[in-house]
């Protein structure tokens, strides 16, 4: 057991911790705490496997903005514990086979597959510079990267015509 | 030396989990933080890959999907703070309109 | 022009005035409609004769031209091919001559009915699929001509439509019809069975060296040809299945002079002789058929007595001269019965005329017992009806002395009881001559019967009255042409047959021609037996007794429609409607409608309650559905994964 493998099996628990933590909180501004903290652990993992430049933008897109939106809107609704109602019994009694069944088969093609165990390691991976990640993003990947920016000016829009109030 | 595989079904298991809590919880905006959940667990599958292969795509593609989540996460708060005015509700399950 | 090349001409004339004043008729005045139908008659009769003088100039024997192949299955081939022999030339004369003849009649008699393009159509059509039988050289052809002449046969009888006796008489006839034809069908699979084709000169050729069933062997030849004769009872009304003739009245007259007199109902005779090579190999076939005939004869001979409807004594005559023909037939002697169906031709289309006359003067009355003292009145009709009794009854010199003297002296001498069919024959000949007589003095004499401030009698018109002349002429002179070699004349009607329907002689009976004479004297007497009974019981004033006890019997028709119905039809009514129509279409087709429909509903309430309106049950299913796509996707992977083997 090295030291890579340990950092691994301690951020690893800490992202599972959190979601089961997500699953079981009844207030949404606890779920939303717990959603952070499996963020925090994941740019933990990325970090571990030489993504320098996505972990920072998982903890500042996603734990900074995101999130923030997330508990600003809890804050705003008023949003109070969850009741208990129950109307879809399907939902009851097939939750949990069809978790099971999902993350049971990616898991068997997982183990299954030659192919990914025929992979190198992941971790510790080598770093990967930012000026690599901007070079594809700027030359093979462009077209994406432009209609992104598109996408994000539809959103804009999109929310501040949704969320205004009505006259 | 940590294997790929660890990796990927640390991912499956959150995947899993996201779907627990996508199908369990009541609340809209638990839900959604559920949906957000899922989407970091394939984040994860693509760097891995990224790593394993030695090829800088797969994190750009991750980068495409922060995007995404973000313009999503906008908008779709945006239509939860309408319905949430329009049921005066939080619950899911009140959101039934479809209903026969 | 050349017919014989271009035969297909004297049916498609017909056909063209059929289609003419069917589909344009309806709003035709009387005198466009008729002209159509007798131009194309008329000259169908025309190239009939032209084709005759052709025919006979050209000294050959037998025609026969192919004009287009419509079936052609591997080595079968059945066209629209047609022959002309000498048995042609009768019956195409016949035909189209008395056809034509009815067709001027009809101008009179229908001339105030509605409906006048339509009779004028379905005649014309008639025509076309009468012709069509007795030209086709081959059974599939001649089996369309039968079936068509079926259908008009139905259409004309019905032509009353608005009447339930009537349409209820077409489809008797109709339906009757058919179990003749089924059997019908069934020897001709026999034929081609045997000979591999259906063509009538393949056969006949075939035929001729196959060695002759014995009597009382069911062979091949004999089974067939029993079929074919079975087909031939309904068709030409023997028994068993003559039932629908009498009702058949139904229909106008001349619709009964022409199918139910004169052609339709002699298609079974024309094909008995048309098949002599088969039946002359089947000697058991050729019994049945003159036991048949001669009982057919007498029996309908003996109900013809008693029955007041003017028509129906004549459909019952009818059905009892067809009798005599097939008696002729079966005894061997096909040129006679071949003389007998074109001398019947004359005088029963006479006779039908004129009866039809005097209905027409009578305003429509059909009872005998409502007529009497007529002679006066209308003259001519009176006189052509005479002449067509005279003829019937057998007197010399008329017609049918000669055609019945000629089937009677076959019979006598024909093997295997010949003289018992003689016998019968003889008492069915004075029942014939004693109930035309009774006919006559009761329509024609005595006292008056009718109101005559109701019923104001009247000569018919020349269009009704110079047909029945000619055919009064016919009925005197067409036996002529057989004047036997005894007579000091030739017997030219069987020479001319000779070729078609084998010599027909009989052989070696000792002093045959003696016998003969001797026997045309036996006939001469029988017939004016039946006169003198009849004129001593109903020339005067007579009037209608009380039905009972035999005359009850008769009068009922032996009650045969009624055991009919008891026997066949109502169990099969019953049988329709309780088993097919309940169960079968009821229940199990409008079921599985039913059901595929009340199945759909109920599937549809169940599979409703997915669509609940929950949004977490929709995730539950869109999960599902990645589920199966992720699982159909890795497959490859996930099989070996989850059920071992190799990848």
């Amino acid at each position: 057991m090295n030291a890579a493998l340990a950092i691994f099996f301690v951020l690893a628990v800490i992202a599972v911790f959190g979601a089961i933590s997500l699953i079981v909180q009844r207030h949404p501004i606890h779920s939303a705490l717990s959603l952070i903290l499996v963020m925090v652990a994941l740019a933990g993992l990325y970090l571990l496997m030489g993504a320098e430049f996505v972990a920072a933008v998982q903890i500042i897109v996603y734990g900074g903005a995101v999130m923030v939106l997330f508990i600003f809107v809890i804050m705003l609704l008023n949003a109070g514990e969850e009741e208990r109602t129950n109307f879809s019994r399907l939902a009851l009694y097939a939750g949990i086979p069809l978790a099971v069944a999902v993350t049971g088969l990616i898991a068997a093609s997982i183990v299954g597959s030659k192919a990914a165990a025929a992979l190198p390691a992941a971790g510790p991976g080598t770093l990967t510079s930012t000026r690599t990640l901007s070079t594809l993003l700027f030359t093979e990947f462009v077209y994406p990267f432009e209609l992104t920016s598109f996408l994000i000016l539809v959103a804009i829009l999109g929310a501040i015509v949704l969320a205004q109030r009505e006259n | 030396m940590i294997p790929t595989n660890y990796y990927l079904l640390l991912s499956a298991i959150l995947f899993g989990l996201g779907i627990v809590a996508f199908v369990f919880k009541r609340n809209i905006i638990t839900i959604f933080m559920a949906i957000e959940l899922m989407l970091n667990a394939v984040n994860l599958a693509f760097v891995a890959f990224s790593q394993a292969l030695g090829k800088p795509d797969g994190e750009v593609f991750v980068l495409f999907v922060v995007i995404v989540a973000a313009a999503e996460a906008a908008v779709g708060l945006g239509i939860i703070i309408l319905t949430a005015r329009n049921r005066r509700s939080l619950n899911v399950e009140n959101v039934n309109l479809l209903k026969l | 022009m050349p017919i014989l090349e271009h035969l297909w001409i004297i049916p498609l004339l017909p056909l063209l005035g059929a289609a003419t004043n069917g589909l344009l008729g309806w709003k035709w005045p009387n005198k466009l409609v008729h002209s159509v139908a007798l131009t194309a008659t008329g000259l169908s009769f025309l190239s009939a004769l032209e084709a005759v003088r052709e025919f006979v100039a050209s000294g050959q024997q037998f025609f026969r031209k192919e004009f287009f192949d419509w079936i052609v299955a591997g080595t079968f081939r059945a066209g629209f091919d047609l022959q002309f022999d000498e048995l042609t030339v009768v019956m195409v004369l016949v035909v189209t001559g008395v056809g034509f003849l009815i067709h001027i009649y009809s101008t009179g008699y229908m001339a105030h009915e509605e409906g006048y393009y339509r009779f004028f159509s379905y005649l014309n059509l008639f025509m076309f699929f009468m012709l069509t039988l007795v030209l086709a050289a081959n059974f599939v052809l001649l089996f369309v001509g039968w079936e068509g002449v079926g259908l008009c046969s139905y259409l004309l009888i019905g032509f009353y439509f608005l009447r339930k006796s009537a349409t209820d008489a077409g489809n008797k006839a109709f339906i009757v019809n058919r179990i003749g034809d089924f059997a019908f069908m069934l020897g001709m699979f026999l034929l081609f069975r045997t000979f591999h084709t259906l063509d009538f000169a393949a056969i006949f050729g075939q035929a001729g060296p196959i060695e002759r069933d014995t009597l009382g062997q069911f062979g091949v030849m004999t089974v067939a040809c029993i079929l074919l004769f079975v087909g031939a009872t309904g068709k030409s009304a023997q028994i068993p299945l003559y039932v629908w003739l009498p009702d058949a009245m139904e229909g106008p007259t001349p619709v009964s002079a022409l199918i139910h007199a004169a052609t339709m109902v002699t298609a079974g005779v024309y094909v008995v002789a048309r098949s002599h090579v088969l039946f002359q190999h089947a000697p058991t076939a050729m019994y049945i058929v003159a036991i048949i005939g001669c009982a057919t004869a007498f029996f309908a001979a003996t109900i013809g007595l008693v029955q007041s409807d003017i028509k129906k004594v004549l459909a019952y005559s009818t059905v009892s001269q067809l009798g005599y023909m097939f008696l002729g037939c079966g005894v061997g002697a096909f040129s006679a019965g071949i003389f007998h169906l074109m001398t019947h031709a004359f005088f029963k289309a006479l006779l039908f005329l004129s009866a039809g006359s005097v209905i027409h003067a009578m305003g429509g009355e059909q009872d005998m017992w409502k007529m009497g003292g007529l002679w006066s009145k209308i003259k001519v009709t009176a006189i052509c009806m005479l002449f067509g009794t005279i003829a019937i009854a057998g007197f010399f010199p008329f017609a049918a002395f000669f055609s019945k003297d000629a089937i009677l002296f076959a019979a006598f001498n024909s093997e295997h009881g010949g003289k018992g069919l003689y016998a019968v024959g003889l008492l069915a000949a004075v029942l014939t001559s004693f109930y035309m007589f009774r006919l006559v003095w009761l329509t024609f004499f005595g006292a008056k019967r009718y109101d005559e401030h109701h019923v104001h009698v009247h000569e018919s018109p020349w269009n009704m009255t110079v047909p029945l002349m000619i055919l009064a002429f016919l009925s005197l002179t067409g036996g002529w042409l057989a004047l036997p070699a005894l007579w000091g004349g030739k017997d030219y009607f069987s020479e001319f047959l000779a070729p078609a329907l084998g010599s027909g002689e009989v052989a070696g009976v000792a002093n045959a021609h003696s016998l003969e004479l001797k026997l045309s004297g036996v006939a001469m007497v029988a017939a004016t037996v039946g006169l003198l009974v009849a004129w001593r019981m109903y020339a005067k004033d007579v009037k209608q007794g009380k039905s009972e006890g035999l005359h009850k019997l008769l009068y009922h028709k032996y009650y045969v429609d009624e055991l009919y119905h008891a026997l066949v039809v109502g169990p099969l009514v019953w049988l329709s409607r309780n088993a097919l129509w309940k169960v079968v279409d009821v229940g199990m087709i409008d079921g599985t409608v039913n059901g595929i429909a009340t199945g759909t509903t109920a599937a549809g309430d169940t599979v409703r309650h997915q669509q609940s309106g929950n949004t977490r049950s929709y995730a539950v299913w869109v999960l599902v559905g990645a589920l199966l796509l992720f699982a159909l996707i890795f497959w490859p992977i996930l099989r070996p994964a989850l059920f071992g083997g190799v990848w």
